[in-house]
């Protein structure tokens, strides 16, 4: 029997521990979608709007240079969270993502989730919380990225 | 007047043995993989984790763990003793004594799961690991290799990765992409959120760059690994391998006598405090 989207928001560890009526109310802002290889998620400068969790297959997070094309910032790969944009003013994305595989995903509707956070606050802390931690999280591995771990310094 | 012929002497833990070069293969463009063999008698038996000094003539002598049997040394051209290893071309002659050092604890995994993350050269002491589990996967549950390089060109045992992947889940990540890498893009750490594992029958397996052993640890102590499962192969300099000149002292413990393998859980306090 397919699970209900509340079923697998459970199972989400970026909502783990989250009460049944706080993932009742995600839910009426979610809904499960598919990108095939090489699709879009969103583009540089487009409205920002929406943020996933990814279920299935990798997302590149890219940026385009110049003389370089489209350069792979980071991936983002299954239980893990993209995008962040649709919470903070001027709401536009930063970098395109790009499904590098076929993706399921479940997308949040952050106009509706920024509504449910204003009208309760409680919701909106909790979940700014989340995603301080995801921020956190992602601002120490590119640390860890810039220290240039595995080079002796020649290159 | 005639002298008695002088005795063969005793080999000691400190005379190294000849061993000639049998297969010589280029890894990445400053990393290669040696095959030895004895020039005279049987190979020493070498148990995962363990590390051979290997000695150069005339330019010097250095500690290289061993990353296969009978005797496989991947060596990264970093100095001249190392520079000269990885030059020796096919039936030149090298010299290496021991093996010396203590041994990842692969028997205690058996029944469990197993999470293996290397980062750069690391992944060469920890080819015996992931050969170990592949050669006695039922004996395993869920096994993981995580491993992460600075680029895609950096990558040692790229025809081997595929083979594990058969047996095992492999994930790769890349610190800088190259055009035409469709792989994982970030640290190796970040790859430890998306294994599929029972963290209170899992063990871990650490090799890389100290800072990554200890974000890679991070990471598996809140997936709730105990410290005391996570397994972690360290360096420092070395010069006697045998615990006498105390160069590669960490803190309570001489590396080349009571490593190279320690648990997260003892040396872990030691990795937070500077200039240990």
């Amino acid at each position: 029997m397919p699970r209900s989207l509340v079923e697998l928001l459970g199972d989400v560890p970026f909502l783990a521990g989250l009460a049944a009526d706080r993932l009742d109310l995600l839910a009426g802002c979610a809904s499960n979608v598919h990108f095939d290889a090489g699709a879009h998620l969103f583009r540089e400068g487009d409205e920002a709007a929406v943020f996933y969790v990814i279920r299935h297959g990798e997302v590149a997070v890219e940026t385009f240079v110049p003389a370089r094309g489209a350069v792979t910032i980071e991936t983002i790969g299954p239980g893990e969270v993209l995008g962040w944009s649709w919470l903070f003013a001027p709401y536009r994305w930063h970098f395109d993502a790009r499904a590098l595989s076929p993706v399921r995903a479940t997308g949040f509707d952050g106009t509706c989730l920024r509504g449910k956070c204003e009208s309760d606050p409680a919701l909106g802390y909790e979940l700014m919380g989340r995603f301080a931690q995801v921020l956190i999280e992602r601002l120490q591995w590119t640390r860890l990225r810039l220290l240039d771990v595995y080079g002796d310094g020649s290159r | 007047m005639a002298t008695a012929a002088a005795e063969p002497r005793e080999r000691g833990a400190l005379t190294p043995r000849p061993y000639r070069v049998a297969v010589r293969e280029q890894e990445t463009v400053d990393t290669w993989t040696v095959a030895l063999e004895p020039v005279a008698g049987p190979a020493p038996e070498i148990a995962p984790g363990q590390f051979m000094m290997v000695y150069v003539f005339g330019v010097g002598e250095v500690p290289i763990s061993v990353s296969g049997g009978p005797l496989v040394l991947t060596v990264r051209s970093v100095g001249a003793v190392s520079r000269a290893i990885c030059a020796a071309e096919p039936d030149a002659v090298l010299f290496a004594r021991g093996p010396y050092g203590n041994a990842w604890p692969v028997a205690d995994a058996a029944g469990g799961d197993v999470v293996v993350v290397a980062g750069g050269i690391g992944l060469a002491p920890l080819r015996p690991v992931v050969l170990r589990v592949l050669a006695e996967r039922g004996g395993y549950g869920n096994a993981y290799l995580l491993y992460g390089a600075r680029t895609p060109g950096d990558l040692l045992y790229r025809a081997e990765l595929e083979a594990w992947g058969e047996a095992i889940d492999v994930a790769v990540t890349v610190d800088a992409p190259s055009n035409g890498w469709h792989g994982h893009v970030g640290v190796v750490p970040q790859l430890v959120g998306s294994a599929e594992f029972d963290a209170e029958r899992t063990s871990a397996f650490v090799c890389g760059p100290e800072i990554m052993i200890r974000y890679a640890a991070d990471a598996l102590l809140r997936r709730g690994v105990a410290g005391e499962r996570i397994s972690l192969s360290l360096e420092r300099h070395m010069d006697c391998g045998v615990g006498l000149c105390g160069h590669c002292q960490l803190g309570p413990t001489l590396i080349c006598r009571d490593g190279p393998v320690y648990s997260y859980a003892e040396a872990g306090p030691w990795l937070e405090v500077q200039e240990l």
